[in-house]
């Protein structure tokens, strides 16, 4: 069984910088005839105005309804006719953009999408249209113990922060957002300046560069400098129950404020992040919670870390008469790993998953353009592949336990439940 | 690009063995499907095949509980089980390099799981979990309703994950019974994709699994449903303000002549969904029933499904109304639209962009030796390798003439099952006090930005 690991890094990648700030990524695969672009620009719901919450998710969306040269119908008679996907959302601190298309296709969708981008029309009965989806989906959202629990955990751990804001907003920010405020957060917003598209696919790389360079190189536009204020910490725990009629499970998160993605704690709270919460069946959480308990069945834990903030929660769904007995076996394997060091094989073992499973990820177009892309977003350098392994195996037990006292501490935690009661 | 050939043998236990090399990432998948799902399932014993699947993760004498997962993944692997309505698969992909192990576990628990009856006990909670997990939508309940309603004697008629009475009633023995029954050499099929060589994997697929012993032939599934004779209706109330409707017609089994118009009519209605199973998901809104109803500002979405079975299962309409609009108002608009495509039938145009959106949304998951390995393993069980091979041949030769005929012969109304999810403030809780204690993009640009949604043909473990 052949198996020679070379990772993507500085001699298979091509990286172009454009005049006006926009960076590109290609990475050859011909194993289909296939091309993914995954993109991200500067421009996220942290932007949002105060009561026009859900304004990025909405400008987001009118991307794909309308533009100078390709109108909601030829739009979508471009796309579909070739069976091809190209899609906008947005996040808290980014707009992501997306192709999927065969590579006959590809000079198209790159001229859709950059028009898309530059010369949005929102068009007035796509817009009326286009709310009506989102108020019903957020009308769903209010049925939904997993999305209503996550809604206040991220309210409540970034002590209402816009960090901590629902991307898609509110019934009453979204009945507040107009035609005109779509438009002028895109006037204002939108810009070259630190976007990026990672392409993978059956493309030349100097041709998936001149594609994108013709479409995009021309873009002027200098979006305001955004000034977050500081995160407030928390310095008490928070528990809060959201209250749901006629639900027979119900969900749990909790969790801290953790560490950004260039933080130097990161690849230690990664490792416990895996010790606690996925290795295996769920690591830890999923052998107390589901294996011995029988409580659920999901149990796990996960790092959200985005370029300001990160986030290290954990979530179950639970009978709502199981409830109390499972936050309390969460809190205890928290405290349990903020206390006591972790085993050399608990160690090992998550070592040994976070390194080996780098092939994995790196099989698929898909995986290829969002690992490239996440590299350049987090500026970790194009050998940070050939880095990985090292960074990760030099993580020792002192590290994992530091990190889980330092940010696992029960003071700092938000936790936040959302069902019926038992 | 060409696939290289399919290596197919059979082992001399039964065992059937299906191999493909494939050298374009260093990375190998393994599967084992079982032919047994729902399907086989007997009234009592609803959800026994998806339980069992829970219960090949916990324990072997080699792997102890906790064991396998943890060897999977330090060895860099993902891996997961899945049952269907027709089948039960386990999978695990790895670098290259480490895919033996795939074959020692998944050897090793066709014949050597323990159930741990404490540990089966344990499992009927968490179980019971995933159920309540899905019991709190009523898009969900709903679908349940509109299957059983659908189904007056085939086993379609039940939920893959099984009754919630079934669910606490079943026995550790019971289980025990159904893996000693199914998980036989003789009723399964392995799968590798990647990258290896086939004469080395092949003599490791005999090395580990020749030993097993065949089991009795599995008894076949005679239920055929009768002929529906009359419409059926169900109105489901809950307090949830977002209402639903369900319209649904029985429709052919995967290997029926019909199948390859009915997929274009799917597509034509709603979108192309890349057969169904795994892929789809591009962009849709030149569909007929996104201008009919989410232009028209009368559904939030709408969409329609069809999938490959064995057995003849349903076409079926699914749609989220908007505030203030009647459900028969939503029903009148689908039933125009259907008759419109029995009087006038399709467009050479729509037919030319459906044949070419399936096409290339099954393109798009064809670089993952995952996806290839599933889609083998998958013919195997419902279609046959033909049906795989000559699909593209086949949806190709759809003429405008077979889409207007499906249309004409699979919707009618006496044949149609109707379900409604109303909303009703001063509807009673169904589900919280049922008697048991407590032991036991708008379409695709936005819809996962705060939550993750699943609508999965198949229940995982």
């Amino acid at each position: 069984m052949s198996s020679t690991l070379s990772y993507p890094g500085p001699d298979t990648i091509t990286r172009v910088v454009l005049a006006n700030g926009i960076t590109i990524l290609v990475r050859e695969n011909h194993t289909t005839p296939v091309v993914v672009l995954e993109g991200m620009l500067d421009v996220g719901a942290v932007d949002d105005p105060s009561g026009k919450t859900g304004l990025s998710s909405f400008t987001t969306a009118m991307l794909s309804r309308g533009s100078a040269r390709y109108t909601y119908a030829h739009f979508n008679e471009t796309i579909e006719s070739v069976g091809a996907s190209l899609y906008f959302s947005s996040e808290s601190d980014a707009a992501n953009v997306g192709i999927t298309c065969l590579s006959e296709d590809f000079a198209t969708l790159v001229d859709v999408m950059a028009d898309a981008l530059r010369n949005p029309t929102v068009p007035r009965p796509l817009f009326d249209i286009v709310r009506g989806q989102k108020l019903v989906r957020l009308q769903e959202r209010e049925q939904d113990t997993s999305a209503m629990a996550a809604l206040r955990f991220y309210e409540t751990v970034y002590g209402g922060h816009v960090l901590g804001l629902p991307v898609s907003g509110y019934v009453e920010s979204v009945r507040a957002i107009t035609r005109d405020d779509v438009a002028a957060f895109h006037a204002r917003h939108y810009g070259p300046q630190g976007a990026i598209f990672a392409v993978s696919g059956d493309i030349a790389p100097q041709a998936a560069v001149d594609l994108l360079a013709n479409a995009l190189g021309g873009w002027q536009a200098t979006p305001p400098a955004r000034n977050l204020p500081a995160l407030p910490p928390l310095t008490q725990p928070t528990r809060l129950h959201v209250p749901m009629a006629g639900k027979v499970q119900s969900d749990i998160l909790l969790g801290v404020q953790a560490v950004a993605r260039n933080h130097a704690d990161f690849y230690a709270v990664r490792v416990a992040n895996t010790i606690l919460g996925v290795f295996g069946m769920m690591g830890r959480l999923g052998e107390v919670v589901r294996e011995q308990q029988g409580l659920a069945y999901y149990a796990y834990s996960s790092l959200d870390a985005g370029r300001d903030s990160g986030v290290w929660l954990a979530g179950a769904g639970v009978n709502p008469a199981d409830m109390e007995r499972a936050v309390e076996s969460m809190l205890a394997e928290i405290d349990k790993i903020a206390q006591a060091p972790v085993t050399a094989e608990e160690l090992a073992d998550a070592q040994a998953y976070l390194t080996g499973v780098l092939p994995l990820t790196l099989e698929t177009n898909d995986g290829l353009a969002a690992t490239l892309l996440s590299m350049e977003w987090n500026a970790l350098g194009l050998d940070f592949l050939a880095r990985y392994p090292a960074i990760i195996n030099a993580v020792t037990v002192d590290d994992v336990q530091r990190v889980a006292h330092t940010y696992l501490r029960p003071e700092a935690l938000a936790i936040v439940t959302a069902g019926s009661k038992a | 690009m060409t696939p290289t050939p399919l290596h197919r043998t059979t082992l001399a236990n039964g065992l059937q063995v299906l191999l493909r090399e494939n050298h374009s990432a260093p990375v190998a998948s393994f599967w084992i499907f079982y032919r047994v799902g729902s399907r086989n399932e007997a009234p009592g014993l609803t959800g026994i095949s998806h339980w069992v699947e829970h219960m090949l993760f916990k324990g072997t004498e080699l792997f102890p509980r906790g064991e396998f997962d943890k060897a999977v993944s330090r060895a860099g692997g993902s891996f997961n089980g899945m049952t269907s309505q027709d089948w039960t698969t386990y999978f695990e992909t790895f670098p290259a390099d480490r895919i033996e192990l795939a074959l020692q576990v998944e050897s090793d628990r066709m014949a050597n799981c323990l159930f741990d009856p404490a540990e089966a006990e344990s499992e009927r909670t968490v179980i019971i979990s995933e159920r309540e997990g899905s019991e709190n939508s009523y898009a969900y309940l709903l679908s349940e309703e509109v299957q059983a309603l659908a189904f007056y004697a085939h086993p379609y008629r039940h939920p893959i994950i099984g009754w919630k009475s079934d669910l606490h009633t079943m026995q550790r023995d019971d289980l025990y019974a159904h893996y000693g029954a199914w998980y036989t050499p003789n009723n399964a099929v392995a799968v590798a994709v990647g990258d290896f060589d086939t004469a080395t994997m092949a003599a490791a697929i005999e090395r580990y699994f020749a030993a097993i012993a065949r089991g009795p032939e599995p008894a076949p599934m005679r239920i055929v449903e009768p002929e529906q004779l009359a419409e059926r209706r169900v109105v489901l109330r809950g307090n949830d303000p977002t209402a639903y409707l369900t319209l649904a017609f029985r429709a052919p089994a995967a290997t029926h002549a019909d199948f390859f118009p009915l997929i274009v009519l799917d597509a034509v209605f709603s979108g192309a969904k890349g057969l169904g199973m795994a892929g789809g998901g591009g962009n849709a809104r030149t569909n007929r029933l996104y201008k009919a109803l989410v232009e028209s500002r009368l559904a939030a979405d709408a969409g329609s499904s069809y999938r490959p079975t064995i057995d003849p299962d349903l076409f079926s309409f699914f749609v989220t109304l908007a505030p203030e609009v009647e459900h028969t108002q939503i029903e009148s608009v689908l039933w125009g639209e259907i008759r419109k495509m029995q009087q006038d039938g399709i467009t050479q145009q729509e037919l030319a962009q459906a044949i070419k959106q399936t096409r290339a949304q099954f393109a798009y998951s064809a670089d993952s030796v995952t996806y290839q390995a599933y889609w083998l393993g998958f013919a195997e069980m419902v279609t046959g390798q033909a049906w795989l091979e000559e699909w593209p041949e086949r949806l190709a030769a759809v003429t405008l003439d077979d889409v207007q005929r499906v249309a004409q012969h699979y919707f009618a109304p006496a044949r149609q099952v109707v379900g409604w999810y109303v909303p009703d403030p001063d509807a009673t809780d169904l589900l919280e006090d049922e008697g048991w204690d407590g032991d036991d993009g708008d379409d695709g640009d936005d819809e996962n930005e705060d939550s993750a949604a699943m609508n999965e043909p198949a229940v995982g473990a």
